[in-house]
């Protein structure tokens, strides 16, 4: 076609769109579409009976955006910040988001969280699981190979990538395990030599 | 109670926690009686949001019953069952009382780039999730609705999210009668895009994919024209050759993040964490997108910095319209459409999984086996 004012003439009329869809067009006017326009003053829609809510008590001290000009009235009380990651977490909240920096720390402290984690739990009762934490052996109750083999998917190029990722930690906490071990034992021969 | 527990990236499993107390006077405590895994908790799992720390709990659709109230709480008692908008907020800030509820100013300490949002990290207020027995509800006289009588639970647990958000990618791509949209991605929100589009009086709806069993979904569920990108050299040409070479009015991005279709953009976000996310598909949109279109985008995008084509949007003039779904404003039009039977989000659950399983379900979800559209997850009480 060549490049003139009209439209492109659609393969079905409208007509013929409202009798194969159900309730196709039932919408077409934007007054009956939610959230119309964006923005609508309406204090008394949501069901608040307050200016200003309640404040929520600061059991601990709650790390906060800087772009605030306060601790939210309300606010998550989920895994305060603790031990190393802690410290990183907390160091990222003195920057603002906008800063990359704000946000390369947090996905930094939360690398040193997992792997922190995973060595604390080896010390517990309930140390982490590779297997039945990664659920893994979905890929034979699941159908793992056939949902994949003959089939064109673009993902099949990176999911090798996934394993190394979620094992990771556990082959570093591995290695720093065995490397503390060892030198423990060096420590105790040599002190059963002197 | 018994509760999923983020372990590190991939890793999840279910503990013991305390059941969550009343924090504020406007606290509900609700008894989970039915969750879903949403494209968005890949994210969490894959370790791509900032601040997601161990042993948080994630889940943010998610229905109930009223355990317990704080004691300035109006409109609810304990047994109402209830429905749970995905949103944390006040409902009385600048704001919320514009209607702009996902990006309520009063419930999300840790940034002011995010509203508050049920088990989703820090950077989304430090809330627990919903992927549990119980969870704490914030603003009990703000968010929850009583679940309608005539509402099937499956239903009601995907309006929470899933529909409202699909329909909402929809509405911000202001179509009008006649108009050719293209939807990328579909997942729960796509599919439910797309079939929206026709609500809205699309002339013509195309959902893009590379997972067969999804686009068999788009064909039957939401009636739409379907193509595999990996079987296009360049997807972006493919649509400009099925548009006259114009491209479509409106491009829906309901992909997000983890997008695929190029290795590098994948592995230097989902992979790597160097990029907020991999905008593959929304640099898809933008590109077959027609000139003055309109690209909604509803998949979501980390914080940090993504390579997006912005030059090709300014260039093209494009309108870009996004944000986390506003869910509470969109349901009263959503209920009477469910009703009346133009849309029905359980058609497209695939999984229903126990919480002591649910590792299982994060796992099939994520690598997209076993035809997974939608996971559902039954706590013990469900
Ligand atoms: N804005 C909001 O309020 C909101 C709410 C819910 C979900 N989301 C976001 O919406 C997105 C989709 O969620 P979902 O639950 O449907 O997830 P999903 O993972 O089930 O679906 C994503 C789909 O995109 C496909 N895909 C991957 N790369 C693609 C590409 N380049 N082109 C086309 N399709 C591609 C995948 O195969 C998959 O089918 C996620 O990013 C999620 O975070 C946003
Ligand atoms: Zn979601
Ligand atoms: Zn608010």
């Amino acid at each position: 076609m060549a490049y003139t004012a009209d439209k492109p003439v659609l393969a079905e009329s409208s007509d013929q769109l409202r009798a194969r869809i159900p309730g196709w067009g039932v919408d077409l006017d934007p007054k009956d579409r939610p959230s119309v326009p964006r923005e609508r003053f309406d204090p008394n829609l949501s069901g608040a009976h307050w200016d200003f809510p309640e404040r929520q008590p600061e059991k601990r001290p709650r790390e906060r955006s800087i772009e605030h000009e306060f601790l939210t009235p309300v606010f998550g009380t989920s895994c305060p910040p603790k031990g190393v990651s802690g410290m990183m977490r907390k160091h990222a909240y003195t920057l603002s988001e906008g800063r990359a920096a704000h946000w390369l720390i947090l996905v930094a402290a939360d690398r040193v969280d997992a792997l922190g984690s995973h060595l604390r739990s080896f010390l517990t009762l309930h140390p982490d699981d590779p297997i039945t934490e990664s659920g893994v052996l979905s890929e034979i109750s699941h159908h793992g190979m056939a949902s994949r083999v003959g089939k064109k998917r673009a993902d099949l190029a990176h999911q090798p990538l996934d394993p190394i990722i979620a094992v990771g930690p556990w082959v570093v906490a591995g290695g720093v395990v065995y490397v503390g071990l060892k030198g423990l034992l060096r420590a105790v021969t040599r002190a059963g030599r002197d | 109670m018994r509760a999923m527990v983020y372990r590190g990236p991939w890793k999840i499993r279910v503990e013991e926690k305390d059941v969550p107390p009343i924090e504020h006077p406007n606290d509900a405590i609700v008894r989970v009686t039915l969750a879903a895994i949403c494209g968005s908790d890949l994210h969490l799992y894959h370790g791509m949001m900032p601040d997601t720390r161990v042993g948080m709990t994630f889940g943010h659709e998610f229905i109930g019953v009223v355990e317990e109230v704080g004691p300035s709480v109006q409109n609810l008692k304990r047994g109402d069952r209830v429905m749970v908008p995905f949103n944390v907020f006040c409902g009385s800030c600048f704001f919320c009382a514009r209607g702009l509820y996902s990006n309520c100013h009063n419930v999300n300490p840790n940034a002011t780039a995010v509203g508050g949002i049920y088990g989703y990290s820090h950077t989304c207020g430090g809330y627990d999730g919903g992927q549990a027995e119980f969870v704490r509800v914030p603003f009990a006289d703000v968010g929850p609705s009583l679940i309608p009588e005539w509402m099937d639970d499956e239903d009601a647990v995907l309006l929470t999210d899933a529909l409202a958000t699909g329909y909402f990618g929809a509405q911000l791509g202001d179509i009008i009668e006649g108009d050719v949209v293209v939807v990328f991605g579909a997942g729960p929100v796509g599919l439910f895009a797309a079939k929206s589009a026709w609500l809205m009086g699309a002339g013509r709806v195309i959902v893009i994919d590379h997972l067969e069993y999804r686009l068999e979904k788009a064909r039957t569920f939401a009636h739409a024209e379907t193509y595999n990108f990996t079987e296009h050299d360049d997807v972006v040409v493919h649509m400009k050759k099925i548009t006259e070479h114009l491209g479509a009015d409106v491009a829906i991005d309901a992909v997000g993040a983890e997008a695929d279709g190029n290795f590098v953009q994948h592995l230097t976000s989902v992979k790597l964490k160097l990029q907020g996310g991999s905008p593959v598909a929304l640099n898809w949109a933008i590109d077959s997108v027609r000139k003055g279109g309109t690209v909604s985008v509803m998949g979501a995008y980390g914080p940090m910095f993504s390579a997006v084509k912005f030059g090709d949007a300014f260039n093209k003039g494009l309108t870009l319209r996004m944000n986390q779904c506003p869910v509470k404003r969109q349901w009263p039009r959503l209920f009477e459409h469910v009703r009346n039977g133009y849309l029905k989000p359980s058609d497209i659950v695939t999984h229903r999984i126990p919480l002591e399983h649910i590792a299982e379900g994060y796992y099939i979800f994520s690598a997209k086996l076993d035809d997974c559209i939608k996971p559902l997850i039954v706590p013990n009480a469900g």
